[in-house]
């Protein structure tokens, strides 16, 4: 909102300069965020709460400026100029005249909404004359970057800039039948508004009738068919005291948001009404001449409860600390229009009247901000307060903190990204949580009709317990549902970094998926990895090269193992006695190069290469990776707990393997082979190198593997040791192994 | 050019103090030099020979020739200088001993001005970074965390909190609606909460006073992204309820929070602001910690604090007797306690921290920002 400091000069003798002004103003919750132009026509850019309507306006503000400064504030009068009844601010009950009145110009008002139009107030200007309004009104608008258009419609624009009472002016001689009456529309009924626009109405909103038709979207805008043109010479001035409820909803109704509609929705003066009418009055009879005609018509059909307020000066000292004493608290809400009158004996206490433009202040605890607000905030001494009570944390911040120690020491950035994915995504990626279950129809070829039926349903995924949450009022189909799953958005960042040369990626992010599960709203949390291949290459150390093979076979083996040692040093930090891996990874990983991660039978995470239809959908540049991790089962398991382990005292014994195998069968078919002969001493049995191709026949492979032993109690015996490696032997042997030379 | 002794013919203490500093330079420099026993060998023949040795020639070339008066000093002077080249000859034999093994080291030495292979160490986001560290003051300060969902009902984002239904508080919100509510209750519709205060009504539904709880948590507002919107966001809640707390703690607390994150040096104000939750109600300021609160940055304007040289951090306020009401069965009576309640952008400090200029950065996972973090 614009204000003019000039203007609320003219309600109170400030001696301060404008720079001043706008700090004391602001410090007083009067924000003016910027200051433009100078002198005259400096202009303060005011930043008001919505909680104060009072202060919207020129003589809000002025009156602000009068209680922090301690000035007398000059009263609002409408110099009119026939001798026709005036009203102020100060002169406050208008006689109470129930149910419609009649005036002398012969014109009647009839509220039929009296719970939603309590006072109804207007005046007639007749015989003036429509011409562009004074200068000094026209500057005045300009200023706050309002547009002039004529002096009678200018006229209830400088009253609402000036005392923030919204008012409408109607042709008169286009209103039908003499009179107007306050009604709920007619569902259907139409009214073109003066923006143009014709609008088609519904029974809930409250309009401004003629005899025939809708003539205003009561507190809104008025009727495009009877505003005032060239032509006008005779002038209703209307202004109402509306609901603000009502008013709120037809302006979200039809979207028009006005000066006017912004007022009223937070709360007018209810006392202001024929005052208002008065000064517009006395505007359009200023430039346009004219004759007023009878007194106001004041149309109060309901008073506005405004009861007063119980103020103790202990619930002060209570809520503000410190102590404020009462001729400081009487002196703030005086200067503020407020009346106190002393109430009990014991505590000190008043009766508080609350001043009609003060529609906010209901309650003993708004008296006490005003106090605060005007007593200044910074003078209220710093204090701490004592508590005697236990700090907790979240039940799972240790292990996230792990998860989180361990995904920055392994070299992956911390990434955040939008909650949001597009419905093409969330129906591609599925529920994350989804690493049960989802086995994807395209890679295993053979799958059960029930396997296929719930994949189905996971495509379709209103048919199913499980539902994604959409948005009502998307930003963009791009970001048009809740996350169900973290990858989309890890693909998205790589991507971002791939398009823009960064080549060696490594990204994590934890957060939450949201879905609906049977009708109840669930925020899993997740943990989600991703790396492009040049940094899962990068990190191999060329020691650790297992597979010595030439060829992209190789290369592809030994980068997934890269990615899958990151995936496990995550996971071992939590509790689990087997963590075993599996194929059944969703269908957006590559079906040769993911795994599931399983900690005794439950999935934790899947992960791995992403599938090729992926990458080219997404553009990506590179292969990426991608780690999905459940959480929600991590946090159940919690962190594995470190129990010492004597060191050795005997010295180990390692024995190599030389077999040649055919690809079908997977190291974790020996593990599991050699694991069988529950050997007491076996320590490790790990691969050290796999070749294929050469004197190697295809489909097989060869590989070495090596078994380390050592016995707690004793040093090991060649015999032993020859015949637990003959034990291991057969064993291999058994998988169809054929042991080298 | 080797030293070769000079004869003397001035014999003035000026000239003298000169002819022995060059002679004993000469002895400095030339042991050094040694490499080996020969080079040592060498080194003592030249210097310590009985005949024609540096030191015999300086008996016979400056002490002998002397005039009488002059005898004294110069002898005393030979003397001085015979025993300083005996220590540089003994230095020489030390050398020719050592210098194999000084040089073995040297010729394997390694360019230790070559770059460091660094092993990558991953960053921590900006946003969780300043979130965990502003979290930790807090708990530094007795509060416990506390969290709650991101999609939320009506009732908790908006009634509970005092925004009744229509209410024009709302407006300022801008918020997301989950789709397909219509056929609910409005207090059970669901939408993305727009602040993290949803939270201190599930808290006090569930925890009797008193209570201190931060609350860190991600909202959503219908902002399009650009460099100071985004959607999505990060919010810090605070929540303190006893039956002691004024207006005084809640300036004291933050002052003091403040005084912890940003440095001692920084100052708070608090001015009257509006929240639907709390009253009374303010936005508290930090003096500017990037211009230490002078508007100015050298000769130019500070930006940060567009040369107020304050910024505003949080909102801040009394907890209103309203939210009490809905959470009084649970100890809450607003006549018994009291509490105040703040909430700041944690995306917007640590834009401020940082420097940033843009808040889309942020969330791009762009490694070339992220990186800078490490």
């Amino acid at each position: 909102m614009k204000l003019s400091p000039q203007w609320v000069r003219e309600f109170v003798d400030l001696s301060v300069d404008d720079r001043r002004l706008a700090e004391d103003l602001t410090v007083a919750g009067i924000a003016v965020e910027g200051i433009s132009g100078s002198g005259a026509d400096a202009v303060f850019e005011m930043e008001i709460g919505t909680n104060r309507p009072d202060a919207m306006n020129h003589y809000g503000v002025a009156r602000e400026a009068a209680a922090i400064y301690d000035l007398p504030l000059k009263a609002l009068e409408a110099k009119l100029l026939s001798g026709a009844r005036t009203a102020s601010d100060s002169d406050s009950t208008a006689a109470l005249k129930r149910c419609a009145t009649k005036n002398p110009a012969d014109f009647s008002i009839t509220v039929e909404e009296p719970q939603l139009c309590p006072r109804f107030s207007a005046r007639v200007v007749r015989r003036t004359k429509i011409k562009a309004s004074p200068e000094r009104i026209a500057h005045r608008l300009q200023l706050l970057e309002q547009r002039p258009i004529s002096n009678a419609v200018d006229a209830t624009n400088y009253v609402l800039w000036e005392m923030g009472k919204p008012t409408h002016v109607f042709d008169m001689d286009l209103l039908e039948g003499r009179k107007l009456i306050i009604r709920k529309a007619k569902d259907g009924e139409k009214l073109k508004t003066l923006d143009g626009v014709e609008r088609t109405l519904t029974s809930d909103d409250l309009v401004v009738a003629d005899a025939t038709k809708p003539v205003g979207l009561a507190g809104v805008m008025g009727g495009f068919d009877t505003m005032i043109t060239d032509k006008t010479r005779n002038i209703l001035i209307e202004s109402a005291w509306w609901d603000p409820v009502t008013v709120r909803k037809t302006s979200r109704r039809h979207g028009i948001h006005t000066d006017a509609s912004h007022r009223f929705e937070r709360g007018a003066d209810f006392e202001s009404t024929i005052l208002s009418c008065d000064l517009v009055a006395a505007l359009i009879l200023e430039s346009g001449g004219g004759e007023m005609v009878g007194d106001a018509i004041d149309v109060v059909s309901r008073q506005i409860d405004q009861a007063p307020v119980v103020l103790r000066v202990s619930e002060v000292q209570r809520i503000l600390g410190g102590n404020l004493d009462v001729g400081e608290i009487f002196r703030i809400l005086k200067k503020l229009g407020f009346s106190l009158i002393p109430e009990g004996q014991e505590d000190a206490m008043f009766r508080v009247q609350i001043p009609s433009w003060r529609m906010d202040v209901e309650r003993e605890i708004d008296v006490i901000e005003e106090i605060a607000r005007l007593h200044g905030y910074d003078k209220f001494e710093n204090t701490l307060p004592t508590y005697s009570g236990a700090v907790v944390e979240l039940p799972h911040a240790a292990m996230d903190a792990t998860l989180r120690e361990r995904a920055l020491a392994l070299g992956y950035n911390e990434a955040v990204s939008l909650t949001f994915i597009s419905h093409a995504d969330a129906e591609m990626f599925g529920f994350s949580g989804a690493v049960e279950g989802s086995t994807s129809a395209a890679k295993t070829g053979h799958q059960s009709e029930v396997e296929i039926a719930a994949l189905e349903a996971l495509r379709h995924p209103k048919t199913t317990s499980r539902q994604v949450l959409e948005l009502e009022n998307p930003l963009s189909e791009e970001a048009s549902v809740m996350r169900t799953s973290m990858a989309p958005g890890m693909l998205d960042m790589l991507a971002w970094n791939l398009n823009r040369d960064s080549e060696s990626v490594r990204l994590f992010e934890m957060g939450r998926v949201y879905e609906m599960r049977g009708g109840e709203r669930v925020e899993p949390a997740r943990a989600c990895l991703g790396a492009t291949l040049a940094a899962v290459k990068g990190s191999l150390p060329a020691s650790g090269v297992l597979d010595v093979s030439k060829g992209e076979q190789a290369a592809a083996a030994e980068a997934f193992r890269s990615f899958k040692g990151d995936v496990e040093n995550l996971l071992a930090a939590f509790a689990y006695r087997e963590l075993s891996f599996d194929r059944d990874t969703a269908g957006h990983f590559h079906p040769g190069r993911s795994a599931r991660a399983l900690m005794d039978g439950t999935v934790v995470a899947q992960f791995g290469q992403i599938a090729e239809e992926v990458k080219w959908q997404r553009k990506l540049r590179q292969d990426v990776f991608l780690a999905e991790i459940d959480l929600e089962q991590l946090h159940a398991r919690g962190l594995r707990t470190v129990k010492f382990a004597p060191l050795a005292k005997y010295p180990a014994v390692e024995r190599d393997f030389s077999f040649v195998f055919a690809d079908e069968v997977g190291f974790e078919a020996m593990r599991r082979a050699v694991m069988r002969l529950r050997l007491g001493a076996l320590r490790s049995f790990i691969p050290v190198e796999i070749f294929r191709g050469g004197s190697i026949a295809e489909g097989k492979y060869s590989v070495l593997l090596r078994a380390r032993l050592q016995s707690d109690e004793e040093t090991l015996r060649d015999e032993q040791i020859a015949r637990w490696s003959g034990e291991i032997v057969r064993a291999l042997q058994g998988l169809g192994g054929v042991q080298r030379a | 050019m080797a030293y070769t002794i000079p004869k003397l013919t001035d014999y003035s203490a000026a000239a003298l103090e000169k002819a022995a500093a060059e002679l004993l330079s000469a002895s400095d420099q030339e042991w050094q030099e040694v490499r080996n026993e020969a080079d040592w060998k060498a080194l003592r023949d030249r210097w310590m020979a009985r005949k024609n040795g540096i030191l015999t020639l300086v008996n016979d070339l400056w002490l002998k020739p002397a005039p009488k008066e002059a005898k004294r000093d110069v002898g005393q002077r030979v003397n001085e200088i015979k025993a300083q080249v005996e220590r540089d000859v003994e230095k020489g034999r030390g050398l020719a001993k050592n210098y194999p093994i000084l040089h073995e080291c040297f010729s394997s030495s390694v360019d230790i001005t070559l770059p460091g292979l660094r092993r990558p160490i991953g960053a921590e986001h900006p946003v969780v970074k300043t979130t965990n560290e502003m979290v930790r003051v807090f708990q530094k300060l007795g509060y416990s965390v506390a969290d709650g969902p991101v999609v939320e009902t009506d009732y908790y984002n908006f009634e509970a909190l005092n925004f009744p239904p229509n209410h024009p508080a709302r407006d300022t919100q801008d918020t997301l609606f989950i789709a397909g509510q219509q056929g609910k209750a409005q207090r059970e519709r669901l939408l993305l909460r727009t602040h993290t205060s949803p939270v201190q009504i599930r808290t006090m539904e569930k925890m009797r006073p008193p209570i201190r709880i931060v609350i860190p948590g991600t909202v959503h507002r219908n902002d399009p992204p650009d460099a100071s919107h985004s959607p999505m966001f990060h919010q810090i809640e605070g929540l303190a309820v006893d039956t002691n707390i004024t207006f005084g703690d809640l300036k004291g607390t933050l002052d003091h929070a403040m005084k912890e994150f940003f440095g001692s040096n920084v100052k708070t104000s608090f001015r009257p602001s509006f929240f639907p939750f709390t009253e009374p109600s303010a936005e508290m300021f930090v003096s500017c910690f990037i211009c230490g609160g002078s508007g100015k940055r050298g000769m130019d304007p500070c930006r940060p604090c567009k040369q107020t040289g304050w910024i505003e951090i949080l909102g801040c306020g009394m907890v209103d007797p309203n939210v009490f009401e809905f959470v009084k069965d649970n100890g809450y009576d607003p006549k018994k306690v009291s509490g105040f309640a703040f909430g700041m952008g944690a995306d917007r400090i640590a834009l401020l921290k940082y420097g940033v200029d843009d808040l889309q950065l942020f969330f791009q996972g762009d490694v070339r920002f992220l990186g800078q973090f490490a």
